[in-house]
């Protein structure tokens, strides 16, 4: 039976957590390189990302995780995960370490501080007619990508109307926005679905 | 209800961004250097104030909401989210951190309250708050008043964790309590403990508080942090103990590996060693029932 892990580092594990339990999914908390071996998918969750990298680096988590990639886990990132899976962070530290799962560049916090947070119906054509609701907190977006990538979903409407903020490409899958907080649970699906 | 196209400032927008800060720790800080130093050991926000507890405490006078220049510099200096402290009652304060664009508001005990009533009308914000507890009927009620995260209040500035374990234990033993209750007990319950009744039967659901929990007040060493983890809080303040102690670079990275690591001894054991002095503390008896700070709000 397949084995989610969820990156327990720092963030919104539990939800992540839950969205699988939901979905009949097997999930384990990934903390350490010992804790990786063991899953055979990941979902890197929410959170502070800059304080993700930083305790990944002091857990020496970074160089099984790029294995992980280049032997083409599946992952899934939503938040501060689509930082840790993108290629390239703006705005982001100087130190800050990313796995480069997906040929993206994203910036950091581009809606906004958290005034600016925000939740919207997104249209994702891939799940469905009904829109998503889509929940942006000091969310980032996609500001550049390469050709395999695919955009899943756009805002619609609002200041950021037309911003990229959900790819995927391969086994690889992130967003912008926290599907974990709704309830919906399409997003897990989906990639549930990519695993298999 | 219903929702429109482009939400801000919504319940699940306000509680979702402290759902991004579970399993970490939040750091006191005066000053931008400051603020660089807690970012760099992986605290997953600043809280910005104009004197850290233990000084608020030793100088005494009346502590009011930071200069916005402070509070400018310290936004300017880190990419982390940035809170800041207002006054209990104190919706003006509450306004003008608002517009100084600060991602969460601390209305707060440690500071001398402004309303010996009321406490703000949070709902009224599109910056989310958090509050300080004592118990669960006093959590219930701040999130009645619209807190989207609720910290144990424990004793600020005093180096000493017993307040914040009282305070944790007593939450969570009231959370237990109400989530065994049956359904025809949950309307006294609601009565017993002075809060909205479909708040405590959202507790009696889910079996914990419907906001995030974390816990503060004394938290002064790597063992702490765990303890209070263990105990069931979702992360960590820490007030005066990182910058009143003799290596703050030191102890607020020990402190944040011992809250990733809460359940593993061996990590808060190595982490705990050769950090120099610990901020000195205060014994709770020594303090008049003034000098409480756990006291305000109710």
């Amino acid at each position: 039976m397949t084995l989610v892990g969820v990156l327990g580092l720092q963030g919104d594990v539990r939800e992540h957590v839950a969205a699988m339990a939901a979905l009949g999914v097997a999930t384990a908390v990934v903390r350490t390189p010992t804790d990786l071996a063991a899953v055979d998918a990941l979902i890197i969750p929410g959170g502070e990302s800059t304080t993700m990298s930083l305790i990944a680096t002091r857990e020496g988590l970074f160089p099984p995780l790029r294995t992980a990639v280049a032997e083409g886990m599946p992952m899934y990132g939503s938040c501060a995960g689509m930082i840790m899976l993108a290629r390239e962070v703006l705005d982001g530290r100087p130190d800050q370490q990313t796995l480069g799962a997906l040929d993206i560049a994203v910036r950091r916090n581009a809606f906004g501080r958290q005034v600016d947070s925000f939740e919207a119906d997104l249209a994702m054509p891939c799940l469905g007619e009904e829109p998503l609701r889509a929940v942006f907190i000091r969310a980032p977006w996609v500001e550049q990508m390469g050709p395999q990538v695919e955009v899943l979903g756009r805002v619609t409407g609002g200041p950021a109307e037309g911003r990229i903020v959900a790819v995927s490409s391969g086994r690889v899958l992130a967003t912008s926005f926290h599907p974990e907080l709704t309830g919906d649970l399409r997003v897990h699906a989906l990639f549930r679905d990519m695993i298999d | 209800m219903i929702e429109t196209a482009h939400a801000t400032g919504t319940a699940r927008v306000k509680r979702g961004m402290a759902e991004m800060l579970k399993g970490g720790v939040i750091m006191d800080v005066v000053t931008p250097e400051q603020a660089k130093i807690a970012e760099d050991a992986g605290a997953v926000a600043v809280m910005a104030l104009e004197r850290v507890p233990a000084d608020i405490r030793a100088q005494g006078g009346v502590a009011r909401m930071s200069d916005p220049d402070m509070i400018d510099g310290i936004i300017e200096a880190v990419s982390i989210p940035v809170m800041a402290k207002a006054r209990i009652g104190h919706f003006v304060e509450a306004q003008v951190l608002q517009s100084l664009g600060v991602d969460y508001i601390d209305e707060s005990e440690v500071l001398t309250p402004a309303d010996e009533k009321l406490h703000i009308d949070k709902w009224e914000f599109t910056v989310p708050f958090v509050c300080g507890a004592t118990n669960l009927g006093e959590a219930l009620r701040r999130i009645a008043e619209g807190a989207a995260m609720i910290r144990s209040k424990g004793e600020a500035g005093t180096g000493n964790v017993v307040e914040a374990t009282r305070h944790m234990r007593s939450m969570v033993s009231g959370i237990r309590s109400v989530q065994s209750m049956g359904e025809e007990e949950l309307f006294n319950a609601a009565k017993e403990l002075g809060a909205p009744y479909e708040l405590v039967r959202e507790v009696h659901e889910l079996g914990k508080l419907p906001v995030v929990m974390f816990t503060a007040g004394g938290i002064a060493t790597p063992a702490d942090a765990a303890m209070m983890m263990q105990l069931g809080a979702e992360g960590v303040f820490v007030g005066s103990g990182i910058f009143k102690s003799g290596d703050p670079v030191k102890r607020a990275n020990a402190i944040v590996q011992a809250t990733t690591h809460y359940d593993n001894p061996d990590v808060i054991a190595k982490v705990s060693r050769g950090l120099g002095e610990a901020m000195v503390g205060i014994n709770l008896d020594e303090l008049s029932p003034e000098q409480r700070y756990a006291g305000r709000g109710w």
